[in-house]
């Protein structure tokens, strides 16, 4: 475990090869760099097909997007091999982000096709579908984050201005891009990471988009994520790391912040 | 056919002056205007081209790849008729068959050379018959239009297997593993080409490949050389299935920075050295595309030879022009692997560099900026003296930059185009390069012209 000294985010991307359609990586840097730039460590570990799964050592599971040729390859592969271990990692409060098809994987199920269901490692309490002959779900897209009274959740800090840029408010939307042809209906217990202000989320009727269970996270918003949206990058490095955010010292944030409201505007709002 | 189309054309070519002088998109309205009143004009048209057509597909190199086919079949005075400027979909492609139909049933050209997008290949091979259908390579690009791969995958094999574009001599790159697939179990109507150079094999796979599982049964390949994103020497440990050696290839590449390159080019009626007037891999690819396609048509060597040499570079791929004294490469940039090849370049370039990048996010570009977190911009970070980042969502693009590894200090965000090139124009002492998406290439040419700045390089 990370000590406050010197700590260490471990993050352990999940079939890095396969999993990375969206620009996965975008997301896996802004978390190094972010690290680096606050003289925390940052440990990259990649398992893929076939790989075993030690979740005791890692602080953040990354699952990001695939075709559905890939999702195929991956979703026995993670039932089977990464199912177990993952479960263990977010019941002790690792981080896992699920990321458009990794957002789908890590539900009950994905029905690509009438009689082609892959399984889901059930990490959250949804289902995806994708009936024949429906559209794709694609645009810009921007969601504001549910708040609640948990202090550990995204958005409940209040209000945290980026040094170089007077950014009121803007942290608890989250903007991006989405491309799914799936829809992801949440069970009756789940919780939907955002309400849609933009955009299509989970299934273009709810106005619902992603889903939350503690700090498993899934969500269709790429683009990538995380550099347009980096005060939810500093959430998941704090929450991971079992932080305080207002523990991680500031950056100078400013061309983030250009960056998040060229995204929000992209999308309309 | 040829009499009741002749009223449907002089419509359509009134239709389409009629949008000129509303300022509508000049290209491809004559044509759409045509396809409304004849859906099958294109098929039509293209009938009356005594030698037929040939249609070029690809991801990245498509507007290159045909000017080089274009001048080598300069070479042989064969009359063309050609999109030159690159509206490569049913719109653009009718449009360039109406401007060279006359009267009669008659057209100005004798071989059809056509660009032809991703999507719609099948759709144009049905109408067009073509003789030889040249497909150079498959990157990930613009998901938001395109979707996955795959889908382009299925495509491309039904337009190749299935109707009349079975009939057409298949060129292909046998280096690209999605596309050499295709030609799997046809006969001999079928050319690869390929690059035999493992002095360019990259140390690994760049990030953005695609295509690293094989086709057949699923297995990772394995890659005895990488020379271009997924483009390489591979072959696979569980079924065998492997690059199929390819007739036309080239060996000995030597790339010569941001101008120039060249190779021995193998074909099987001669060898010979090609010096090219364009730099870097992908362009070695693209001659060599070329130059496969110009062997499927029975062209000479030494046309083949004179043609590749003589070709300059396309709109604003490597074109250089001049901005207040300073002189401006401008490098197309659209999708991670053509990005990645355009950075591999600039870095054989020695010193620091100026930059002027610009990021659309118009329809042609894509609408979603993604993609430039897949292109290795890291490449470039120690050589950045200064960047000008503009364009519709140059905020996202400093970013990128900056994470990157170029010092936040060295990063300037002009989101107007004009002031972006004022402020390019302002400094020097290093060589400028402007890297721009497809939009912001024809925005860019719109204000350098306006300027008097772009050199006729066209052509």
């Amino acid at each position: 475990v990370s000590t406050a000294a010197s700590p260490t985010l471990r993050v352990c991307a999940l079939y890095p090869d396969l999993m990375n359609i969206y620009a996965d990586r975008g997301n896996l840097l802004v978390l190094e760099r972010r690290c680096a730039w606050r003289g925390i460590g940052f440990q990259l570990t990649r398992c893929g097909l076939g790989d075993p799964l030690d979740e005791a050592v890692h602080d953040l599971f990354y699952l990001g997007g695939g075709q559905d040729r890939d999702q195929r390859l991956c979703s026995e592969d993670l039932v089977r091999l990464k199912g177990d271990p993952l479960r263990r990692a977010a019941d002790r409060g690792a981080v896992v982000l699920g990321v458009c098809g990794g957002y789908q994987l890590l539900g009950r199920s994905y029905e690509l096709a009438p009689g082609e269901e892959l399984p889901g490692v059930g990490l959250v309490d949804v289902r995806t579908v994708r009936p024949p002959r429906v559209q794709r779900l694609i645009g810009n897209v921007a969601i504001e984050v549910l708040l609640d009274a948990d202090s550990r959740k995204p958005g409940a800090e209040g209000p945290r201005r980026g040094p170089g840029g007077s950014e009121a408010a803007g942290d608890t939307i989250l903007a991006g891009f989405e491309n799914h042809g799936g829809r992801t209906l949440l069970g009756p217990g789940a919780q939907a990471l955002g309400r849609v202000l933009r955009g299509h989320g989970n299934d273009g009727r709810s106005s619902l988009e992603g889903v939350r269970r503690g700090s498993v996270i899934g969500t269709y918003l790429h683009g990538p994520l995380l550099p347009k949206n980096v005060w939810f990058a500093d959430w998941l490095i704090a929450t991971a790391l079992r932080i305080d955010l207002s523990e991680l010292a500031p950056l100078d944030d400013a061309l983030e912040w250009e960056a998040h409201r060229g995204a929000r505007r992209a999308a309309g709002i | 056919m040829a009499a009741p189309l002749a009223p449907k054309l002089a419509l359509a070519r009134a239709v389409g002056a009629l949008s000129r002088l509303r300022g509508g998109g000049a290209t491809s309205a004559p044509g759409k205007a045509l396809l409304r009143l004849e859906p099958h004009a294109i098929g039509a048209l293209g009938g009356r081209l005594r030698r037929g057509s040939a249609l070029i597909s690809a991801t990245n190199g498509k507007t290159t790849t045909a000017a080089l086919v274009a001048s080598i079949l300069a070479q042989e005075g064969v009359p063309l008729v050609h999109n030159r400027a690159g509206a490569n979909m049913s719109g653009g492609i009718a449009s360039t068959l109406l401007a060279a139909a006359g009267p009669g049933g008659s057209i100005a050209g004798e071989l059809g050379l056509f660009e032809v997008d991703e999507l719609w290949l099948p759709r144009i091979a049905a109408e067009l018959r073509p003789r030889a259908i040249l497909l150079g390579n498959l990157f990930r690009d613009q998901l938001d239009r395109y979707g996955e791969l795959e889908t382009i995958a299925e495509r491309w094999t039904q337009a190749v297997r299935e109707g009349p574009g079975r009939a057409a001599r298949l060129v292909l790159n046998a280096d690209d593993p999605l596309v050499a697939d295709l030609g799997r179990g046809e006969p001999a109507s079928l050319l690869y080409f390929g690059v035999d150079d493992d002095t360019l094999a990259l140390p690994g796979m760049a990030h953005a490949a695609d295509a690293k599982h094989c086709r057949n049964c699923g297995s990772p390949y394995l890659f005895d050389a990488v020379y271009l994103g997924h483009l390489g020497h591979y072959r696979c440990p569980q079924c065998g299935q492997a690059r199929p050696a390819p007739t036309v290839s080239a060996t000995d590449v030597r790339l010569e920075g941001v101008r120039t390159a060249s190779f021995t080019l193998h074909t099987p009626t001669g060898d010979g050295r090609v010096e090219l007037a364009l730099p870097g891999l992908y362009n070695v690819y693209n001659a060599l595309a070329a130059a496969a396609l110009a062997t499927a048509l029975e062209v000479p060597l030494a046309s083949i030879l004179a043609g590749l040499e003589s070709t300059r570079a396309a709109f604003g791929r490597a074109e250089s022009v001049t901005l207040s004294d300073r002189e401006l490469r401008i490098l197309l940039i659209k999708n991670p692997t053509g990005a990645n090849e355009v950075l591999r370049t600039l870095i054989l370039e020695p010193g620091e560099h100026d930059l002027l990048g610009v990021l659309n996010d118009n329809i042609a570009d894509g609408r979603d900026v993604s993609w430039i977190w897949d292109a290795d911009f890291e490449l470039l970070a120690g050589r950045v003296r200064r960047v000008i980042c503009s364009g519709t969502r140059a905020e996202e693009l400093a970013v990128r930059l900056k994470y990157a590894g170029v010092d936040p200090e060295r990063i300037d965000v002009q989101g107007d185009l004009s002031s972006a090139l004022t402020a390019a124009a302002a400094s020097d002492g290093a060589p400028l390069y402007a890297l721009p998406t497809y939009t912001a290439m024809l925005s860019l040419r719109e204000l350098l012209a306006a300027g008097g700045q772009t050199r006729g390089s066209l052509s």
